[in-house]
């Protein structure tokens, strides 16, 4: 069974990002960026499918430039066995993104998708259920522990209030959660050997899909910061400030 | 113009968020449906009815509703979604499962998480983990929009609806809920408590947590936990506040050994009062802080328990 993986790359989850100052969006020049990390969860959850012998093939999937190889590299040095870049310079929404990893799952008979439930820049939360409504196939999002049993799959999901465990026939799409597993770092050789796995580029227009957008992003703007509290010397002082000043028990 | 609400339920009872994601539909102009779709789900149903603002609930009640399963209930939303101009449902794990299936079945892009309503086709919405606001605007036929119950108050259960019920699609019957494991809880839900107690790394032990809980308890508060303390095990996902947990956003939040990762103030930054109370006076959670204590959590939230 080949386990498609589609993988976004953004802005480090340890930089602190910063708003343009013309309201046009999020200033990534120059900075930090990495793969997804729950992609990389994603990932890691395939390669150890294909370690236990449930799966034949890994293959990692992402759309946008050749800026974005590197981080498709080092999803390689994870052990991925080959990649795929749908080539385009602009941003595409998560329908769209949908649409094109549909394209892929079909050209390449995949019997499973991982992904990331969610990408820490849009965190859009939407494209893994897409994909698994074009497919036509059934989805378990939020996973926290997936086995694969016969022609089936057995999820646990993270939801509100508890853990969900869901049966579902394959082929599916199954969306990470954070604890489903921790992601290995490449080795050395391993990240020597990424340089020469391959790395297919497909124009976009060669999928067929229409990535025009559907909405407008109108401004981006900072948060309403909070303003600057005080510091108490006491527990007494705290409670009375909770009591009297902010009455708030 | 007419908005359709997905309930969210147990088949006993309306999930509170159902109340915020009213408020928001309300807010985009036109009349408010709500769907119940259930297994027995009647009392639900009633309970929708008494929803201020909503004009009509629709029930469908079959077997393959029982667990809200995605596939289901997203092809029940479709098949009726030619009446509606928005779709709206709150950004719950059930909601943030159904509703890009349903707008991918419509060819229509979603909006995620809304915060606030600017117009009908406009809407702010957080973007890397709340430290950006992104107004957008769809154009979109339909408007398949989740809500972030936090960005809008609860509608009130003062209104008298007409419930009709209709016919379910086709059960689909691939996906079967085979099992769950619910925390059980004397307390508040955490994500609409009026005060919520959080602990974090600084807890050290799942073994203290029992501190934090009973602050908690004595405050009728629910208990919340840092990403780094629920990655230490101190305690389930579930109580998780952050970015990829809860977003949390009640009259007082008192973070208790909680640094203040980027990650976390995500989750708890709309909350009209924080307390912190960290040993490092130079923890990040201060800068959010209405106001900071700085002490050795063992002594000083015992001290609050004794003082309150």
């Amino acid at each position: 069974m080949k386990v498609l993986v589609p993988v976004k790359r953004v802005v480090d989850a340890y930089v602190s990002i910063r708003v343009k100052s013309d309201g046009s969006g999020v200033d990534t020049d120059n900075v930090k960026m990495s793969l997804n990390p729950f992609c990389e969860i994603a990932l890691e959850e395939a390669i150890r499918l294909k370690e236990a012998g449930t799966a034949s093939e890994v293959v990692l999937v992402s759309v946008g430039s050749a800026d974005i190889d590197t981080v498709i590299r080092s999803g390689l040095a994870m052990g991925a066995d080959r990649a795929i870049r749908i080539d385009t310079d602009n941003d595409v929404e998560p329908l769209a993104i949908a649409k094109i990893l549909k394209y892929v799952v079909e050209k390449e008979e995949a019997g499973l998708v991982i992904t990331g439930k969610q990408s820490i820049d849009g965190d859009n939360n939407q494209t893994g259920q897409m994909l698994s409504a074009l497919l036509g196939w059934p989805q378990a999002t939020f996973a926290s522990e997936v086995s694969l049993e016969g022609d089936g799959a057995k999820v646990t999901r993270e939801i509100d209030g508890g853990l969900e465990t869901v049966s579902l026939p394959m082929p599916a799409v199954v969306t990470t959660d954070l604890r489903l597993n921790e992601p290995r770092y490449p080795t050395l050789p391993n990240i020597m050997k990424a340089k020469k796995k391959p790395l297919d580029v497909i124009a976009l227009a060669d999928t067929g899909v229409d990535a025009t957008k559907r909405q407008t992003i109108t401004n981006v703007a900072p948060p309403e910061s909070r303003s600057a509290g005080v510091m108490v010397e006491s527990v007494a002082d705290l409670i009375d400030k909770l009591k009297n000043e902010a009455k708030v028990i | 113009m007419t908005s359709l609400v997905l309930a969210q339920h147990d088949n006993a009872e309306l999930n509170a968020a159902t109340l915020n994601a009213v408020t928001a539909a309300s807010q985009m102009g036109g009349d408010v449906h709500i769907l119940v779709a259930g297994s027995g789900a009647g009392d639900v149903a009633a309970e929708a009815a008494k929803v201020a603002g909503v004009a009509k609930v629709i029930h469908a009640d079959a077997d393959h509703y029982k667990d809200s399963v995605a596939i289901e209930v997203s092809n029940l939303i479709v098949s009726m979604a030619g009446d509606y101009s928005h779709i709206v449902a709150a950004s719950t794990t059930t909601g943030k499962d159904i509703m890009p299936r349903v707008a991918a079945l419509l060819d229509v892009s979603q909006i995620s998480d809304i915060i606030s309503v600017e117009s009908a086709d406009t809407f702010k919405r957080p973007i890397y983990a709340g430290n950006a606001i992104a107004t957008v605007q769809s154009g979109d036929a339909t408007k398949v929009v989740t809500v972030r119950t936090t960005g809008f108050d609860a509608a009130e259960m003062s209104g008298s609806a007409e419930v009709s019920s209709v016919e379910g699609a086709a059960a689909d019957g691939s996906t079967q809920v085979v099992g769950r494991e619910l925390t059980v809880s004397e307390r508040p839900d955490l994500g609409s408590a009026d005060i919520v107690v959080s602990g974090g790394r600084g807890v050290g032990s799942a073994e203290n947590f029992k501190i934090i809980e009973g602050l908690a308890d004595k405050l009728g508060a629910a208990v919340g936990a840092s990403r780094a303390a629920v990655d230490a095990g101190y305690m389930p996902n579930d109580y998780q506040v952050g970015q990829t947990g809860k977003v949390v956003a009640p009259n007082l939040y008192v973070a208790v050994g909680i640094s203040g990762a980027i990650q976390h103030l995500a989750g708890m930054k709309d909350s009209k009062v924080i307390v912190a109370i960290n040993k490092d006076d130079e923890a990040p959670i201060f800068q959010v802080a209405d106001y900071g204590l700085v002490a050795d959590l063992f002594e000083a939230v015992p001290e609050m328990v004794d003082a309150l």
